[in-house]
């Protein structure tokens, strides 16, 4: 399952701010152990942001995004209270769903 | 040695390339909601991940910005970001020439969400980063020289 998403929504002037940081090895499948054997690939595929239930972001991630991802975006719309979620899958069908308040 | 105008060359390199790829009118659009593109994922070249990407003729553009450091000192973690002005962006993706696999992010953007998107990706060497923008169905791109140390002297 992972560790929780760290997710950080922020409404100004009627745009809000979303940021994400996951927890994730990403390992890129090119890198080898102390013996010298390839350390399997094994990072987020695939990332889905809603408000609400309208999606706001969908994003496909390869190896070459950062260990522990972070993301940042803005979306029109939302207010202080409402829910933004954030869901990743990644390629061994591990997936994790979070989720925050707006600000 | 003149920075700017190395630059420069290698970008009118990677344009060339693209005339190519588009002339060659071989591309078929791949890319479909929540299912993971793994032909452009997988793609090596530049021109094979957007062949995969299903993009079609791209133009330079200066309403396409990439932000990031001019040097990264560590490879493992480097921020970058996306920004654009053009109207109705629905796709932004992040390609990094040198890397391994050049794809590094894509990113579907509904409408309401704005082409604006920062993340941190690795790079094993001293790159171009790419960044394309699909705006009223047209593809845009823009780039970025980001030298990576890869002493540990942060020189």
């Amino acid at each position: 399952m992972g560790n929780p998403m760290k997710i950080r929504a922020a409404n100004k002037d009627g745009v809000t701010e979303v940021k994400v940081l996951v927890s994730h090895e990403m390992e890129t499948g090119q890198r080898k152990d102390s013996a010298g054997a390839i350390v399997p690939a094994w990072f987020i595929t695939e990332l889905v942001a809603k408000h609400g239930d309208k999606v706001v972001l969908t994003s496909e991630f390869g190896p070459s995004v950062s260990k522990n991802p972070y993301l940042a975006f803005k979306f029109k719309g939302g207010a202080k209270g409402e829910k933004v979620t954030v869901s990743w899958k990644d390629n061994k069908g591990d997936s994790r769903t979070d989720e925050a308040a707006i600000n | 040695m003149n920075n700017q105008r190395r630059t420069v060359l290698k970008s009118g390199s990677g344009a060339a390339l693209l005339g190519v790829l588009a002339a060659a009118g071989i591309i078929t659009p791949g890319m479909a909601l929540a299912d993971w593109n793994k032909a452009a994922f997988d793609a090596k070249s530049m021109a094979d991940t957007l062949k995969a990407l299903g993009v079609s003729g791209t133009t330079d553009s200066k309403d396409v910005q990439v932000t990031g450091p001019d040097i990264a000192e560590n490879g493992a973690v480097v921020p970058v970001g996306v920004a654009s002005t053009l109207p109705n962006i629905s796709m932004v993706a992040i390609l990094i020439e040198k890397n391994p696999n050049a794809l590094a992010a894509s990113f579907v953007l509904p409408e309401g969400t704005e082409a604006n998107v920062q993340t941190r990706v690795k790079m094993g060497q001293t790159s171009n980063i790419y960044a394309l923008v699909k705006s009223d169905g047209k593809f845009f791109m823009a780039t970025k020289e980001i030298k990576v140390t890869l002493g540990g002297c942060g020189g």
